[in-house]
């Protein structure tokens, strides 16, 4: 199995108040294709740091960062915005969808970078809609749908440029436990249907359900472990628009 | 390239609707900015072109020499008060410079004198010329009935005149002036010619006064020498006044327009010695006309400077605009950045922004500007009826200006209005794109 990321080594610092913070201290890690990983730590560990670097939002100090078959340590800027065109899916604690676009509009930002938008990637970002179930909201303003149903877009955008992976910085840290409960679920379904995920929290309910757990503390890893009991879902439905 | 601009522009007109108060203030600013070029520009070319065509008016080959009264304290014999006192240019003068200068080509011999004219028991005041035939065309008098002097009334100094509209309309509203009698002091004078209705010259400078044209009755130059003199005597509060002039006006007209200045540096050394006072002055349109573009020049430069004024605080505007607009957007940008937008991307979304303010105000700024002719003319018709006693005391450039659009001045607003859209633009859109995508997700 092809690795959607790895990283060797890497070490982060950067300068705070005159002070040298050393955010990652040598971090290697391995994704493979299809995998569903939860990164986990309080905070001041680091995950934010390898979550940034992951997303080709910052380059490392040192050490090697290889997403799918390129390596990213000293990738340009304008590469690196390639890269997130293209190739990395965000999903964020605050959806951060933009407010003045509509829904379809949301979805489309990714491939607006990539470049034109033609038909065949119109027909992509309508099926995403779809595919979260909002198919039939697709002129609404983000500030029309409840908290569920932005991250439904957010997770929708997230996929329209089929990633490497999708990114998802504490995805349920903004809603309340039913519709937390839904948007576990959706991920879960990605992830069974081959899409590769990671996942940046510091609840320990959604990090049971990925399938693999590693914790860091103090920027490094201090554990990486398979998760047994990892997608519990009652009922393992196919993924489907909802009603 | 050109794709990426387009789709820019529907963002960044979509964004700018989400203000659309903000926008129209901002293109507001621009709008200002660019009309004001259009107007100023407009109303210095009305300006100029007009005194520029007064002094063509006078001709550009001529020079003309005009007698003014000496200042009182140096006219001798003040003692007496009924005293005559010669002045101005006299026939000597004339003679010398006709046969003396050979560039110049055609001299002509002025005397003007007010006097009252009568027929049957009407009487007006009005202006006396006596002068040769030549003066109806430097004039550019045309005849409206009958004819104008000739060389043989001169010659043979008769007793013919020809008539201005207004003394003809006057003197004779029932019944054709053409040969009936004019009374002139004590003699008759034969109508000849009617003249048609002229504008007035305006005066230039302190030395030639705004001719009226209109109530001037023209006789033989010989006529007037022979018949009346040069001996004018008025009658003042308890006292007689004479006046002693020979010639009001020599108006000497040049072969060559390369020779006008030497020739008028030549007469008024020809004219020196042969006065003591400074009792006459040497006009000579084509230095004003000289001095008239070059002030037209600095008209332009000042007006443009203005309008270059309004124009950067129009810039100005855009840019506080835009940079209140980038910190409010911190987020978008963030969100877009993470999504993969390029510095570039950034940078062209809120220059478009700009871009399209200034091109809005820059179009409407023309628009607004090209109504500037019918609006002044609204304003001054505005005035007169509101207020004619204000209106009667504004000068003279203000009552009669006419803007003239230049036509250049249209694209260049335009260009300028859109470099100052990118200019001040460029700098919030710089500062966007240069946040870290980290620090504006981050961003409330």
């Amino acid at each position: 199995m092809s690795s959607a990321a790895s990283v060797f080594e890497v070490t982060k610092q950067y300068v705070m108040d005159g002070e040298t913070v050393h955010a990652l201290r040598g971090v290697t890690l391995e994704i493979p294709d299809g995998d569903y990983v939860a990164v986990m730590g309080p905070s001041g560990s680091g995950k934010s740091t390898l979550l940034n670097l992951l997303g080709c939002l910052d380059r490392p100090t040192s050490g090697r960062l290889v997403l799918g078959d390129e390596e990213l340590s000293d990738a340009g800027d304008d590469r690196l915005a390639e890269i997130r065109a293209s190739r990395i899916g965000f999903v964020f604690q605050s959806y951060n969808l933009i407010p003045q676009l509509t829904v379809l509009e949301n979805i489309e930002v990714p491939l607006y970078y990539q470049g034109r938008i033609d038909r065949p990637r119109r027909q992509r970002s309508l099926e995403m809609a779809e595919l979260v179930g909002l198919g039939d909201r697709l002129k609404h303003r983000p500030a029309q749908l409840s908290g569920g149903q932005q991250q439904r877009v957010a997770i929708a955008r997230s996929l329209v440029n089929d990633p490497y992976f999708i990114l998802a910085d504490e995805p349920t840290g903004n809603l309340d436990s039913v519709t937390t409960e839904e948007i576990l679920q959706l991920i879960g379904d990605l992830n069974e249907q081959g899409k590769t995920i990671i996942v940046v929290t510091h609840e320990p309910e959604v990090g049971q359900r990925a399938k693999r757990i590693i914790r860091l503390r103090d920027g490094s890893i201090c554990s990486d472990s398979r998760n047994e009991y990892s997608h519990p879902s009652p009922e393992s439905r196919p993924l489907s628009p909802r009603p | 390239m050109p794709f990426l601009w387009f789709r820019t522009w529907h963002l960044g007109v979509k964004s700018l609707l989400l203000h659309p108060l903000r926008s129209l203030l901002t293109v507001l600013g621009i709008f200002i900015g660019v009309a004001s070029v259009v107007w100023l520009l407009a109303i210095g070319e009305g300006i100029s072109r007009k005194a520029q065509q007064q002094i063509e008016e006078l001709g550009a080959t001529n020079i003309i020499i005009r007698s003014i009264k000496p200042p009182e304290e140096s006219i001798e014999n003040v003692g007496s008060s009924h005293s005559i006192v010669p002045y101005g240019v006299t026939r000597a003068d004339f003679e010398r410079l006709a046969a003396t200068i050979p560039t110049i080509d055609r001299a002509l011999p002025i005397r003007e004198v007010r006097y009252r004219f009568g027929y049957l028991g009407r009487n007006i005041e009005g202006r006396l010329v006596g002068c040769t035939p030549e003066y109806a065309d430097v004039n550019k008098l045309e005849v409206d009935r009958g004819r104008f002097l000739t060389d043989t009334d001169d010659r043979e100094k008769w007793n013919h005149c020809a008539l201005a509209s207004e003394v003809a309309e006057r003197l004779f509203p029932y019944e054709d002036p053409i040969g009936k009698a004019v009374r002139i002091e004590r003699a008759f004078y034969l109508v000849v010619g009617v003249m048609k209705e002229r504008t007035p010259s305006a005066g230039i400078g302190g030395s030639l006064a705004a001719q009226e044209f209109n109530d001037d009755v023209y006789i033989p130059i010989h006529t007037l020498w022979s018949r009346i003199g040069d001996i004018i005597v008025t009658r003042r509060t308890g006292s007689f006044e004479g006046e002693m002039i020979e010639l009001s006006q020599v108006t000497l007209r040049v072969d060559k327009t390369e020779n006008v200045l030497r020739t008028a540096a030549l007469v008024k050394e020809t004219l020196k010695p042969h006065h003591r006072k400074q009792d006459y002055a040497v006009v000579v349109p084509l230095e004003l006309l000289e001095q008239a573009r070059t002030t037209r020049l600095m008209f332009i430069v000042f007006m443009g400077l203005i309008a270059a004024i309004s124009l950067v605080v129009g810039g100005i505007g855009i840019m506080n605009i835009m940079l209140a607009t980038v910190t409010e957007r911190t987020r978008e940008i963030g969100i877009r950045r993470a999504l993969g937008a390029k510095r570039g991307d950034i940078i062209r979304q809120f220059l478009v922004e700009t871009i399209a303010l200034s091109v809005m105000g820059g179009l409407t700024g023309i628009l607004g500007g090209l109504t500037c002719r019918p609006l002044i003319a609204a304003l001054r018709n505005l005035l007169l009826r509101a207020a004619p006693d204000v209106f009667d005391q504004l000068p003279q450039v203000i009552k009669e200006v006419t803007p003239l659009i230049v036509p250049w001045s249209v694209p260049l607003a335009f260009s300028i209005s859109v470099t100052i859209g990118v200019i001040f633009g460029l700098y919030p859109a710089i500062r966007a794109a240069m946040m870290d995508p980290i620090e504006a997700l981050r961003h409330e």
